[in-house]
């Protein structure tokens, strides 16, 4: 019963060295080229430290409501991806729950959009 | 590597694809009715936010929602007629509407009935209980702008409708992972209605955030003890565990642990010590009516729930987790009944006091016998009542800053308003469990089921609890009748027609349950779950 096991074990040893290669390896492979976006905790967005001065320290809101917005309509495209592939088996029952699905998701993005969650500003 | 098992043609899912035959699942629409009008109601209410200018939302959501709950109470009563006494299993087994599914259903629309007209009140609170833009940072200039403005946050009637959907969902869920998609519904509402006070907003988010934060790990109790069953069952359908607890030598630790931790989570959302913690501050700091809400239907659904969880998954290994649950209702009942006596607060006592009140539920519910069934079912649907009418009554006691909830403000109260005083005191007495009222009733028939099957000691702990709790429902009354009122003490709001009738509501069931309860215990009695 364990032995069904070692391949998850050998994966997770197969990572571990993996991870332990690339970061041996990058100093001495890799061109060095230094810049300030390097020394960034991110090389791209906005620097979660130190905060902002402007608004007392706290990021916009907006960045957080557009996050939001992107995973709801992320996962429905999540959703279409495996409906479009087996189309042809679930047949029309399929396509009406899929189309319900469709219009579930355009009720929210109907109130996101006319009470203004899609403008900057 | 032999033994990893790879999807063949052999297996059902991939060979039906392959053939092009996905078999359409069996949809019984007609009982689940109440459901789709319920959550078709909820998506009208978003398009309503969507494209109703401002000033005509209220009246066309508060219309919406009244109607889809009527028309979902009359969809309901037209199947009951008809449906089989075994019940049916619809959408491919996840649901299963039998007689304590439609029991549930209909104590829940009655009850969300009553809490939408709380809701939509704007009489007592001068635009609503709700604030207008929560996203006004509290305490500002625009705050107090909007604190004395007329308008409020109509989502909370799409919420409500979408958190009821849920709670339906979840008493008739046939599969464990029906109900954790039931649960979140009925719990993300929630944690946003419970933020939307209009007063006392700090609080109010307070709250919010932590039933939010609370609520997710008791979620993730519920999935871990899924993942447990799946991997001891091979299946999350409560029929399949109970076969596989049945007739097996496999190890029981998956099943125990799975059980536990999917109790964990069920308890949780039953507001059952020592998983209470929440209730207190989330019943004071959210809105009266999202309160009286939570009070009367999450636990309709919680222990919907866990009634089909224990009677139809575990029900052939209930000499087993028994002893736990003993344990678990005993401690709710003393946390309850011992800490509602300090408090000095009407909403935190009347959160201690639901939470007394879930340990003498949890006996009916691991009785396991019919009578265990109908009489935990009963004793929902007369709580509910009870605990809504008084939460609404709690909502009526104001001075200038809001509710009056601290009890020293109670006292003399009978002298400025005896009709709410007499209320109050008749609710707290059905509470207590005083003849004449449905809370003794209700307390009979769960305290007999669990006689009948044994359970004596719980009992007579149940009884001494009881005795406790009677003491701090009493000195509320003695408060309001043999005090003297303070001088600047608050003022008792009439309350408009929707207050109005839902308080009229809970009296009259609470009365009604009391003295001619024969007709709601056949009701509840009437047949078991679908196994």
């Amino acid at each position: 019963m364990l032995q069904s096991y070692v391949p998850i074990l050998l994966l997770f040893v197969l990572a571990a060295l993996f991870a332990l290669f690339s970061v041996t390896i990058a100093p001495y492979v890799g061109p060095r080229r230094y810049n300030k976006a390097k020394l960034d905790a991110y090389e791209c967005g906005i620097e979660p430290s130190p905060q902002p001065v402007v608004g007392g320290g706290r990021m916009p809101v907006a960045y957080y409501l557009t996050a939001m917005l992107f995973i709801l309509f992320d996962i429905e495209m999540v959703f279409l991806y495996p409906f479009a592939v087996s189309a042809d088996a679930l047949g029309l029952f399929g396509l009406v729950e899929i189309a319900l699905f469709i219009a579930t998701v355009g009720f929210a993005y109907a109130y996101v959009w006319r009470r203004g969650g899609l403008d900057w500003n | 590597m032999s033994t990893m098992v790879l999807p063949t043609a052999a297996d059902p899912a991939v060979s039906v694809l392959a053939a092009g035959l996905a078999q359409v699942p069996q949809m019984d629409y007609r009982a689940v009715l109440p459901v789709l009008v319920v959550l078709g109601a909820a998506c009208v209410g978003v398009l309503f936010e969507a494209f109703l200018p401002r000033p005509r939302r209220w009246l066309w959501q508060v219309a919406l929602t009244v109607a889809a709950l009527l028309a979902a109470g009359v969809a309901l009563y037209a199947y009951l007629g008809d449906a089989p006494a075994q019940g049916v299993k619809t959408f491919a087994g996840t649901l299963s509407i039998d007689r304590p599914a439609l029991f549930l259903w209909g104590t829940l629309l009655v009850l969300g009935l009553g809490a939408v007209l709380l809701i939509a009140d704007r009489s007592v609170e001068p635009g609503g209980y709700f604030v207008a833009q929560a996203a006004i940072r509290p305490g500002t200039q625009q705050d107090r702008a909007q604190a004395a403005g007329a308008n409020m946050h109509t989502e909370v009637f799409p919420l409500a409708l979408f958190a009821l959907g849920g709670m339906m969902v979840f008493c008739a869920a046939n599969d464990l992972l029906t109900m954790f998609v039931a649960l979140e519904v009925l719990s993300l509402p929630l944690y946003l209605l419970c933020g939307l006070a209009r007063r006392r907003r700090l609080l109010s988010q307070e709250s919010a955030v932590k039933y939010f934060l609370l609520g997710a790990f008791a979620s993730a109790f519920f999935l871990y003890g899924l993942a447990l069953l799946y991997g001891y069952a091979g299946s999350v359908k409560l029929a399949d565990i109970a076969a596989a607890a049945g007739g097996t030598n496999r190890s029981d630790t998956l099943l125990f642990a799975g059980l536990g931790l999917l109790a964990v989570g069920l308890l949780f959302k039953g507001s059952v010590g020592p998983f209470h913690t929440w209730t207190p501050d989330v019943y004071q700091g959210a809105p009266t009516p999202v309160t009286a809400f939570m009070a009367a239907c999450t636990k309709v659904a919680a222990f919907g729930g866990l009634l089909r969880v224990l009677t139809v998954a575990f029900k052939a290994t209930s000499w087993e987790w028994r002893g736990v649950l003993w344990a678990v209702a005993i401690i709710s009942m003393v946390i309850g009944a011992v800490l509602g006596l300090t408090q000095r607060d009407v909403k935190r006592m009347i959160a201690y006091s639901s939470v007394a009140h879930a340990g003498f539920l949890l006996i009916g519910a691991i009785a396991l016998t019919e009578q265990g069934l109908s009489g935990t079912m009963f004793y929902l649907l007369a709580y509910g009542f009870t605990t809504l009418a008084a939460f609404a009554v709690v909502g009526l006691v104001r001075t200038g800053e809001g509710e009056a909830t601290h009890l020293s403000q109670w006292a003399g109260l009978a002298k400025r308003s005896p009709l709410l005083a007499g209320v109050f005191t008749f609710l707290l007495l059905s509470l207590a469990g005083i003849p004449l009222t449905s809370g003794f009733v209700g307390k009979f028939v769960v305290f007999s089921a669990a006689l009948a099957d044994g359970m004596a000691p719980l009992v007579v702990i149940a009884l001494v609890m009881s005795a406790v709790a009677a003491f701090f429902y009493l000195r509320v009354i003695v408060l309001m009748y043999f005090s003297e009122p303070a001088a600047d003490g608050p003022t008792v709001t009439v309350p408009g027609v929707f207050t109005a009738a839902a308080i009229t509501l809970g009296v009259l069931v609470t009365l009604l349950l009391g003295v001619w309860p024969a007709f709601a215990l056949d009701w509840a009695g009437s047949g078991g779950f679908a196994l």
